[in-house]
């Protein structure tokens, strides 16, 4: 997918490689790289998976794998937890003694 | 000249790199021992609380509304035995400029960077320090970058913490984020030296003593409201900035016999710097992960000497569970119409608790709340832990097991504020104290100021390093 020169993008990078990682970290950490994620403007046309140059919002210019064109956040106020809806029912019912005082 | 940067290369050049990124030159306070002149440094290279309160307030930071938690006060009374029950009253922190009271301390670190003629700061945080740094830099025209540690290796990130990142965007910051892993302090350094930028590290002198201005205020408020000082005041402890500020802050205040209570989500069993575990918390922060170890050895800051201090000033450490926080959340909203974020109540689960064995004329205080949005909210956060395999039920919150389960109160008599062995934890901040140091033998000035610097007594102090087999000059 062909982004253009200008675009707002997101990129990725490998900081450490697992065999260059801090000693005291556990096996777990140990077994996966140390990445980075960072936004910026796109210096130059390229596609989604090669190696760009970007300039970042405070005008450093940081270098990772093209990841993301137009980034945007998805997070929300998530799915329905229906335990969270008793809570207030029953706190109302101990303090105010729930219905009979309408 | 190429600069080395691997790991080991960064991490050795880490003293000279944080001298030019803190401007503090942390030797002139050091006494060549254990001891170093720590009210020295607070006043050589801090602020008055006068100078603080003008920074922060030409910014809008500060003065936040004391609100009374009448129905919250009224559930802890019925619940209470005969008499007790005190009032618990909430600082609400989160109508600071970017909705925490961090804002108290980014506004000074940032003021004094730009004082100093820095063209930006850097701060590493995935807490709300990150937006609060966003925002000061917007206010004081400086640039602005906040590194996170937000992914696990699946590329998975906590809601709240992606919440944060967009904040600070907001506010026109680069943010750069990372998967797991205690290097984020590598790259942070590498950052500075790229970037020559300031480091408005949390635990800087003027960064914790930004938090002053909230105990100052909570005095003040409560003596023109109700003629006397609060009998607790309890303060979520992680880095242990919060507690430490605001207990200095009471002590200018003249409020000499408030009790100053630690609070913090119990994570026991879940390592900070584990990939596989990182997820499977529901709270990033306020939690044991960071409370024990920076109160038990708080040097492990990325300043050389830390301003913050909790022991020194904390009378009782309480541990709460998680399935508590989220229920008092709700309970706030329900109750009090608050809609507040889930770390920010870590406090007022324990205060909930706590209050119901003091008696009605007395004041506990929980002193921060933070601003709630998408991501940073009971559902998203409770959503994230069951798409994560983690259990949500009602029962009892003894029974929780961090990374397993989360359990709501089935009643909220069941609330507890777990006390955490205070001995326990001064002997471990001595025994780092001596391991870490290098020490056999040990002056009197040292033995002095560790029994300062963890609210014990000198015999205390001696009694332990006796058991550790040093020898005493």
């Amino acid at each position: 997918m062909r982004v253009e020169k200008g675009t707002w993008v997101k990129i990725h990078d490998i900081l450490l490689k697992p065999e260059k990682r801090a000693p005291q970290i556990p096996e777990d950490t140990k077994k996966v790289p140390l990445e980075m994620w960072t936004k910026g403007f796109l210096l130059e046309d390229a596609n989604i998976g090669d190696t760009v140059e970007v300039k970042t919002i405070t005008n450093r210019t940081a270098v990772g794998t093209l990841v993301e064109a137009n980034p945007y956040y998805e997070h929300d106020f998530g799915k329905f937890i229906p335990e969270l809806l008793q809570i207030g029912i029953q706190l109302k019912e101990i303090l105010w003694g729930g219905g009979d005082h309408e | 000249m190429n600069k080395d940067y691997s790991y080991e290369a960064v991490m050795a050049r880490r003293s000279e790199i944080m001298k030019k990124a803190v401007g503090i030159d942390y030797a002139v306070f050091e006494s060549g021992r254990i001891s170093f002149d720590y009210e020295r440094m607070m006043r050589e290279t801090g602020y008055t609380l006068q100078e603080m309160q003008q920074i922060q307030g030409e910014t809008g930071v500060g003065n936040t509304p004391l609100l009374e938690l009448k129905n919250l006060t009224a559930l802890a009374r019925k619940l209470a035995p005969e008499g007790k029950g005190a009032r618990i009253f909430i600082k609400d922190e989160a109508s600071n400029p970017s909705g925490s009271f961090k804002a108290r301390r980014a506004a000074n670190a940032v003021y004094h960077a730009k004082r100093l003629g820095y063209k930006g700061v850097i701060a590493a945080t995935s807490g709300n320090y990150g937006a609060a740094v966003a925002s000061q830099a917007a206010m004081r025209g400086l640039k602005c970058i906040i590194i996170q540690e937000c992914y696990d290796s699946t590329g998975k990130g906590q809601p709240e913490i992606i919440e944060k990142a967009r904040k600070c965007e907001a506010f026109g910051a680069e943010v750069i984020q990372l998967t797991v892993g205690p290097e984020l302090f590598y790259s942070f350094l590498k950052l500075l030296e790229e970037t020559g930028y300031f480091n408005a590290s949390l635990y800087t002198p003027f960064g914790i003593a930004g938090v002053e201005t909230l105990g100052y205020e909570l005095s003040m408020q409560f003596r023109e409201r109700e003629g006397k000082d609060p009998d607790v005041v309890v303060c979520t402890n992680a880095g242990g900035g919060n507690l430490t500020g605001t207990a200095r802050g009471l002590k200018k205040a003249g409020a000499e016999d408030v009790q100053i209570v630690g609070a913090s989500v119990n994570l026991k069993g879940l390592h900070m710097a584990s990939d596989t575990h990182f997820n499977k918390k529901s709270f990033t922060t306020g939690h044991t992960g960071f409370g024990i170890p920076f109160s038990t050895w708080p040097d492990r800051s990325d300043v050389p000497r830390s301003a913050a201090r909790p022991l020194r000033y904390m009378d009782r450490y309480v541990l709460v569970n998680q399935g508590e926080v989220f229920y008092i959340t709700e309970a706030l909203a329900q109750l009090e119409g608050l809609e507040r974020g889930p770390a920010g109540n870590t406090s007022l689960a324990a205060a909930f608790a706590m209050a119901q064995e003091m008696d009605q004329d007395q004041i506990i205080v929980v002193q921060e709340t933070e601003y709630t949005g998408a991501g940073k909210h009971i559902q998203p956060q409770l959503t994230f832990a069951r798409d994560n395999g983690i259990k949500i039920l009602f029962g009892n919150p003894d029974e929780e097991i961090q990374g397993e389960n989360i359990i709501l109160p089935s009643h909220p008599s069941m609330i507890k504020a777990r006390a955490v062995d205070m001995d326990k934890l001064k002997t471990s901040y001595i025994k780092n104290c001596i391991e870490f140091n290098k020490i056999e033998s040990i002056t009197k000035e040292d033995i002095k100021f560790l029994a300062i610097d963890c609210k014990a007594t000198t015999d205390f102090v001696e009694r332990i390093l006796k058991q550790l087999g040093i020898v005493i000059q």
